[in-house]
């Protein structure tokens, strides 16, 4: 039963309603400067109402570029950085669900160990063993490109905790009912395990791909190239001038436009993405 | 249409437990097989056996004359239905039955006529496009039938189908089962731990405990003449009574000589009657009425021993007797009553209970 108090949601209301402006005003600002000219912007007197030049800054933003610095469109590094968190998600469901799936329903020696050695790199990420993951790509000569922007992200043991914690809820029936079917192990995981899986599949991928759009560090170091930045750098890059105005309205566009994919994941997928991190009834 | 056999089955678990030590079993074809006992008797690793899912340790399992210890459970010809019946939760309930079908490459012409000759006799027609979670359970248990069923095998296995099921529904399928068993006439093996169930199902029933054979034989037989005392309290409800002959040895001798080794003395509680006079080599108690269960067509009377001066004769456990009467009317509680049975009502055991000796 839930109880019904006005007030008391009321309360909620309003706390609620604060909490949204507190992490939606700092947007909102930034879609406000991305409609002005650099000088209103820098001067520090921004309206709050919409200005006139916003078909013209995206314009410029996603067709011509920006800084000297920063002389790719927008489009380009949208691309890549839609390319990098792509590749992040689907390899990181790839490996993390058949390495799950090998864990879970096969005995095989030193099973645990290899349970344990996956475990353990949750301790490290990739900012911790950052140099001789550099050192690797760079051998493999996978410096500046989508490779090395994706292999180094794809090896975590999330998604394999994730998918290990799943299985082990699925019924041992099930497994014995597809052997008695005629069903080997891939045809199992294939046509039963895959299936059921969907939701937390499509948890993890929300959880990757925005983990893939916002890398910061691993794309700045392995990227020299303007034309393989992604778009998180290209904001960062917009702002780095010598001498002129930093062109903010640009950088703000840009800003804007780098929030809408994930937000689209996260609108698309957020019934699964639910689903998958709470349903228990199987 | 086949045996099954079962030759000297033993199960080893890594660990050194022996979850089987050593059954013989002999199903003919076409008949209904029960595996009874209590929880963890090893009834249904027994089973899990025959259907490949569990490795045998020693011994020999063989179906329709082929040894199948070495052979997959998909190559063993039979079908399973599970207690939680395991259907594919995202597989419509055509597919369910269809899958097993499929992964054999029988023409998908073929696979439509069995799914909906299995649906028909099942009464699932109108569910073929549902998902199993729009179903009711015995509607899933009825898919769970229907996938056995359209594999057409030489033998069904069930591992307690009927005990997701509320009461009424459970008395429903138990019935269908058999039906179907024996319209099909395909040789079966049921694993459950209600008596009733294997009572009335059975052809064969196995009565299980700690990983052996207590006694093998036709229902009727085993309740009449049950081999041990754990067969004589485990099948029928209410169970035995089941008391030392010690005291009571004096009574039985009126007529013929009981036994020497005779240490246990066992009674049915609907083959007492209230009298006063015991019958010659019956026996005869004195119990003071401590409950009385009304059931409707008939009266339990749960009585403690007495001794002729009123004094409770044994200890707390081993004094209360069950008397089943007939009909509503019942004594008082508090009351002293006199239960008394013929002679050829009762039955002996040795004292340990592993033996049944002649009355």
């Amino acid at each position: 039963m839930v109880e019904h108090r006005p007030l008391r949601d009321l309360v909620a209301y309003i706390v609620l309603s604060l909490g949204v402006l507190i992490f939606a005003f700092p947007v909102y600002v930034a879609f406000i400067a991305s409609t002005y000219d650099a000088a209103t912007v820098v001067s520090g007197n921004l309206p709050l109402t919409p200005g006139g030049r916003m078909l013209e800054n995206y314009y410029r933003a996603v067709f011509v570029g920006g800084s000297r610095f920063m002389n790719q469109p927008v489009g380009v590094l949208l691309l890549n950085s839609f390319v990098t968190a792509i590749g992040i998600a689907v390899g990181k469901i790839l490996i993390s669900i058949l390495s799950a799936f090998a864990i879970v329903y096969f005995r095989f020696p030193f099973r645990k160990t290899a349970f344990w050695i996956i475990f353990i790199t949750l301790m490290l990420p990739v900012e911790v063993r950052i140099y001789p993951t550099y050192k690797v790509v760079a051998d493999l000569r996978m410096l500046d490109t989508y490779a090395g922007l994706i292999l180094p992200l794809i090896a975590s043991a999330t998604g394999t905790l994730l998918f290990r914690q799943f299985f082990m809820t699925v019924p041992d029936e099930l497994l014995e009912a597809s052997r008695i079917d005629g069903a080997g192990p891939l045809r199992f995981f294939w046509d039963t395990l895959l299936p059921l899986s969907m939701t937390t599949v499509a948890a993890l991928f929300v959880i990757q791909f925005i983990y893939g759009w916002n890398q910061y560090l691993w794309p700045l170091l392995i990227t020299t190239k303007d034309s393989m930045q992604t778009i998180v750098i290209g904001i960062k890059k917009m702002l780095t001038t010598t001498d002129e105005l930093a062109e903010w309205q640009l950088a703000m566009a840009t800003a804007v436009l780098a929030m809408l994919p994930p937000v689209a994941v996260v609108v698309f997928m957020q019934r699964l993405f639910v689903k998958g991190l709470v349903e228990t009834e199987k | 249409m086949a045996n099954v056999t079962l030759r000297n089955v033993r199960k080893i678990y890594p660990g050194g437990f022996e979850a089987i030590k050593g059954v013989d079993i002999e199903v003919g074809d076409g008949q209904f097989c029960v595996l009874v006992g209590p929880s963890g008797c090893g009834k249904s690793t027994l089973l899990r056996m025959v259907a490949g899912l569990e490795t045998i340790s020693s011994g020999e399992i063989d179906i329709g004359g082929r040894v199948v210890n070495a052979i997959e459970p998909a190559e063993r010809d039979i079908a399973m239905v599970f207690q939680n019946y395991a259907l594919y939760p995202h597989m419509t309930v055509y597919n369910n039955m269809a899958y097993g079908l499929r992964n054999r490459r029988m023409p998908e012409a073929e696979i439509k006529t069995r799914v909906e000759d299995a649906a028909r006799i099942l009464e699932l027609g109108t569910m073929l496009q549902r998902k199993p979670r729009q179903l009711s359970g015995g509607q899933r248990q009825r898919v769970a039938m229907g996938r056995a069923i359209v594999r057409q095998p030489k033998v069904f296995l069930f591992d307690e189908p009927l005990s997701n099921l509320d009461a009424k529904l459970r008395i429903a399928m138990r019935v269908e089962i058999r039906k179907l068993q024996r319209r099909l006439n395909t040789t079966a093996i049921y694993v459950t731990h209600d008596q009733l169930e294997a009572m009335t199902l059975a052809d064969i029933l196995v009565v299980m405990n700690g990983g052996k054979v207590e006694q093998i034989g036709n229902p009727l037989d085993i309740y009449q003449k049950p081999a041990t005392t754990f067969v004589a309290s485990f099948i029928g409800a209410p169970p035995m009574n089941l008391m030392p002959l010690d005291g009571l040895r004096r009574q039985l001798h009126g007529a013929d000589a009981v036994p020497a080794e005779a240490g246990q003395l066992g009674i049915r509680p609907e083959d007492f009657e209230l009298g006063e006079t015991v019958p010659a080599g019956g026996v005869g108690l004195d119990l003071r009425v401590d409950a009385i269960e009304h059931v409707g067509a008939e009266t339990y009377v749960y009585g403690s021993r007495q001794d002729a001066d009123g004094d409770d004769r044994l200890t707390a456990t081993a004094n209360d007797v069950i008397v089943r009467l007939p009909g509503v009317t019942a004594p008082e509680i508090g009351a002293r009553i006199r239960a008394v049975a013929p002679r050829a009502k009762l039955h002996l055991f040795s004292a340990d209970g592993r033996q049944r000796l002649p009355v």
